[in-house]
């Protein structure tokens, strides 16, 4: 019997590594990332990767805008194709993000105070790139304004405030709104301390703009404490408002598959999935690149697995159910979509879907997956695609064989809905790695809370 | 003791390097009568603003009353476009299709509620502030990294350049500075 057998589980503790025992390394640390002469050449990799990819979009957004939504593989029965499975995944990704920085502040779990901060901005770039969807899906994004915003105009024309569609308008903007708010707010005080440790006068200019004049006065941090928490506490809802509004976009319509309700939960459930895989994806190779390791530690790795694989037995339980509803309620369509579902020409993308959001992740039971940065990684890779194919799978099998078989068809996506797609991978890249290269990229004054008092010098 | 109309000092500054020796001499000098504070800390130390006289704030008021408002606001959008400026039969639902407008209502409550914190706090806070005579002291700028600081403020009543210079010299700070206007 190995050594390792024979000792008990004990789960990592440490929210903190060795390595930060000061306030000033902490700060050293995290400024050090933004101050230094030397950007890793990862950094640079990245970017330009990114910047490759966006060229999907420079190119494709406006062929689109020329020549219509035609160049895109939609037909009569598909029509919401890649555009809406790729606006429900991107924005599933960004929940996450308020789900570590509102949720976890409320429940406090004092471990999120590291990942919050990079976690906030992924959120903030998904929804972005999550809003190009629906703009580019209405074709005409200029006359979108009337389609989408309820403004007086000169037509004296309304939006249907019964259309989730128009929830959604609601949602998603209120989402992008306050999550940027409450972003920023968390960004001030380190702002000023980037103001303070910078020596360039243009950093100066710049940072001491963004801080406010930020000056850690008591009586402003009473306040500051008072407002994060009522953000957080106002984020909570909202989070599991939006991408249960985004389940009414499917869930209200009467196409088979769609109709249930089921779907606000089990939605949520897989935005968290999505979101933290997400989360990881990004943070494991910079914890490698900019050794973070004293503020991303094992147990930032064990406790994100052990939400991933929480979260995604709830997704499981929500296909497994969507399987059960399905035969119960007796409806012919209701049980023949679920037949076409897994044995249909999209069969195949069903079991792929199973593998990377079922299988796989059952491997995170082990402690030894939970906290290699490597296997989790491509855990988190699987997880990534197969939720893309979760929203194919809603989209694509429900729409193409509805009641009517002399109106079926199959949907075959053309290069222009793959190059938006990895258009906006690549927008999210850039802007991911220009948040990196320029903002304090771990919240500074919540990790010096970490500190344990007597702790300090 | 006297005012000075012009004062040139905003205050005396004491520097401490860690948050429980702030908090001691914060309430010392509370103690000593001194009621013109203010206290900086690159962290949020819990206890150190009660320890000066912090009155609570009434943002939490606020943020309800505004919430609020958003939601009679969102109500009341759909309700006037779907109702009254632009009736439609979409679907055989009533005009006033009550449960379809509480997704939009809800929204717009939490947007209204989350602007008057976010917004709230930095008004009530006073920033953005571009200047400030604390910035003067020479140390300050590592108030935003390492160090702690506690000023009494020139407006205070009992305050005398000397004397207050010697009082916080007693509570054993790092250094003590005047905070030049």
């Amino acid at each position: 019997m190995s050594e390792a057998a024979k000792t008990p589980y004990k789960p990592p503790v440490n929210e903190l590594g060795p390595g930060q025992t000061s306030y000033t390394s902490i700060t050293d640390k995290i400024s050090g990332v933004v101050f230094t002469k030397h950007t890793p050449i990862f950094w640079f990799v990245s970017f330009a990767i990114g910047f490759l990819l966006l060229h999907g979009l420079m190119i494709g957004a406006p062929y689109l805008l020329y020549e219509g939504t035609g160049i895109w593989g939609l037909n009569n029965p598909v029509g919401w194709g890649w555009a809406i499975i790729n606006f429900v995944w991107w924005i599933g990704i960004g929940h996450a993000g308020t789900l570590i920085s509102a949720v976890l502040l409320l429940f406090r779990q004092k471990w999120r105070t590291s990942i919050n901060r990079a976690a906030e901005a992924m959120t903030i770039f998904a929804v972005l790139c999550a809003a190009q969807f629906p703009l580019l899906h209405t074709g005409r994004p200029w006359l979108a304004a009337y389609w989408l915003l309820p403004y007086p105009n000169s037509m004296a024309m309304w939006v249907n405030f019964r259309s989730p569609l128009i929830w959604d308008v609601f949602a998603v903007t209120t989402y992008l709104t306050v999550s940027l708010v409450f972003w920023y707010v968390g960004l001030v005080p380190d702002f000023a301390s980037f103001r303070d440790r910078a020596k360039n006068r243009i950093a100066q200019v710049v940072y001491g703009f963004l801080s406010l004049g930020w000056r850690g006065s008591a009586f402003h941090w009473e306040r500051y404490e008072l407002a994060s928490l009522i953000l957080a506490g106002l984020s909570t809802p909202l989070v599991l408002s939006v991408h249960s509004v985004v389940s009414f976009d499917f869930a209200t319509g009467i196409i088979p598959g769609w109709h249930t309700t089921i779907f606000p939960p089990y939605f949520v459930a897989g935005a968290i999935f999505a979101g933290f895989a997400m989360v990881l994806t990004l943070m494991i190779p910079l914890r490698r690149v900019y050794g973070l390791y004293d503020f991303i530690t094992e147990r930032h790795l064990n406790n994100m697995s052990k939400v991933m694989l929480a979260s995604g037995l709830i997704v499981a339980y929500g296909y497994f159910m969507e399987i059960v509803i399905a035969q119960y309620s007796g409806s012919i369509w209701e049980m023949y979509m679920m037949r076409n579902r897994m044995g249909g020409p999209y069969g195949n993308y069903y079991w792929a879907l199973i593998l990377c959001n079922i299988a796989v992740p059952q491997l995170l039971w082990f402690r030894h997956f939970r906290l290699h940065p490597v296997w989790l990684w491509f855990i988190c890779q699987f997880i990534n695609v197969g939720m893309w194919l979760e929203r194919f799978i809603i989209v694509v099998t429900s729409l193409h064989r509805d009641y009517l078989p002399s109106s079926w068809d199959m949907f075959h996506p053309t290069i222009w809905d793959a190059a938006i797609y990895i258009g906006t991978i690549g927008l999210f890249t850039i802007l991911f790695f220009l948040f990196i290269r320029g903002f304090p990229m771990i919240s500074i004054h919540e990790i010096r809370t970490l500190l344990k008092t007597g702790n300090h010098k | 003791m006297h005012h000075e109309e012009e004062s040139p000092y905003h205050g005396v500054m004491a520097q401490f390097d860690n948050p429980d020796d702030l908090v001691a001499a914060a309430k010392a000098t509370y103690a000593a009568g001194y009621r013109k504070l203010d206290a900086y800390s690159p962290l949020p130390v819990h206890g150190l603003a009660d320890a000066i006289g912090y009155k609570r704030t009434r943002l939490p008021w606020l943020v309800f009353c505004m919430g609020l408002l958003g939601a009679i606001a969102g109500y009341s959008l759909c309700y006037w476009v779907s109702v009254i400026d632009y009736p439609m039969n979409i679907g055989g639902r009533p005009f006033h299709s009550g449960p379809s407008f509480i997704p939009v209502t809800f929204e717009v409550t939490i947007l209204f509620s989350a602007m008057t914190a976010a917004f709230g706090m930095l008004i009530a806070n006073g920033l953005p502030q571009p200047y400030h005579p604390v910035f003067n002291v020479e140390n300050f700028a590592r108030a935003s990294s390492d160090l702690f600081f506690l000023c009494i403020e020139a407006e205070d009543e009992k305050f005398d350049l000397d004397e207050t210079t010697r009082f916080l010299q007693s509570l054993n700070p790092q250094e003590v500075s005047h905070v030049e206007n």
